[in-house]
């Protein structure tokens, strides 16, 4: 049923189905209705605004040698752990900046000053992602050193902010291996716009299923460029390799 | 949710160009979703009607334009209807495929009463 006139438009966007089911054919026949009144050409990106203000950012991050890293993840898979272990060991080597986008509190903000680095929080409220305005709107608020890593912790949630172009040089998607292996399966978008893949956690992998190659074949698949570390933010196990890669996105 | 956000900067990109062009009421907005794009079809429908409330929007139909997802697969060349992000080329089952069409959002047009 189509919500907005009560015509039978098949509904074929949310699939319900056993398992072993086939995907059911989907019939979307072209929707016309009477178009009365004048016409007016658009042919703009709905996130054409968006896009702009990243494009902005992202000038601005160039040409002062700012490498802006956008971190998304599942709630709860160690992202501002592993950017407080990041800024403790890179501390004094490179200038580090972080934004962090969280629906509520200070609290993330407060470890990541205390981990030693200058922070803005952004407080998305109902929101679900941290958009381009959002960033532009904290880096008013920030003074950025040239050659400088600027980190950028999204809201945790694996399926929105895939689609919102911060203006940042890369997307860091973290999976924790007390997750499903098959993650990258299930919410594909996140790992297709990802350069780079953290799994997390690996100190944990003797008590959990977790099956790394897995992971990282199904992720493959999404995306057959992305790349992988495999790291404990919690004993630093694997952490140096990660490291490395930022200290590279410097030069 | 991120079809709330769509909603919103669909209903701010629509009334911006009603206004320039001195439309009273929008009646209608043709939109172009791909069927890669992340977008809920019923969601967006949903949140559309909230968003437009109190707009030059108001009670706009949305006229949703899905465009098929279509990848070549980088190893053998084939080029093939996905529907997800996680096309598998039909010819030689490979995964490395790039993905060509499907992943557009688009305002295509917008109709609007003079009066």
């Amino acid at each position: 049923m189509c919500d907005s006139c009560g015509c039978s438009q098949p509904d074929n966007s949310v699939t319900i189905r056993k398992p072993g089911q086939p995907m059911s054919g989907s019939g979307s026949a072209d929707h016309h209705h009477a178009r009365k009144g004048r016409l007016i050409e658009v042919r703009e990106a709905v996130l054409g605004k968006n896009d702009g203000i990243a494009a902005h950012n992202r000038e601005f991050f160039e040409a002062r040698r700012i490498v802006a890293l956008n971190l998304v993840s599942s709630p709860g898979s160690g992202k501002t752990t592993i950017l407080e272990r990041t800024i403790l060991a890179l501390r004094g080597e490179i200038p580090m900046a972080v934004i962090e986008g969280d629906q509520q509190t200070m609290l993330d903000a407060e470890r990541i000053e205390t981990a030693g680095a200058p922070v803005v929080q952004v407080n998305t409220g109902a929101g679900c992602h941290l958009d381009a305005d959002m960033v532009h709107k904290a880096l008013h608020q920030m003074e950025l050193a040239e050659k400088s890593l600027l980190f950028i912790e999204n809201v945790g949630n694996l399926v929105c902010p895939a689609m919102f172009d911060l203006g940042e040089a890369a997307k860091v998607v973290i999976i924790s291996v007390t997750e499903g292996e098959d993650k990258p399966l299930k919410y594909p978008a996140m790992f297709a716009a990802a350069s780079l893949c953290l799994i997390n956690k690996i100190d944990l992998l003797p008590h959990v299923d977790f099956d790394v190659a897995r992971c990282r074949e199904y992720a493959l698949r999404v995306n057959h460029q992305l790349e992988f570390f495999e790291i404990s933010a919690r004993t630093g196990e694997g952490m140096s390799a990660w490291l490395d890669w930022l200290r590279r996105q410097i030069i | 949710m991120h079809e709330m956000s769509l909603a919103i900067n669909i209903v701010e990109l629509v009334s911006a160009k009603a206004q320039a062009a001195g439309g009273q009421r929008i009646t209608s907005v043709e939109l172009e979703a791909g069927k890669l794009s992340g977008v809920m079809v019923e969601a967006l429908v949903f949140c559309f009607e909230a968003a437009a409330r109190n707009t030059l929007a108001e009670g706009a139909f949305l006229e949703i334009r899905e465009i098929e997802g279509r990848g070549n697969c980088l190893a053998c060349g084939h080029s093939f209807i996905v529907d997800s992000l996680l096309g598998q080329c039909p010819q030689c089952d490979g995964y490395a495929v790039e993905i060509v069409q499907g992943r557009e959002l688009k305002v295509l047009s917008l109709i609007v009463d003079e009066e």
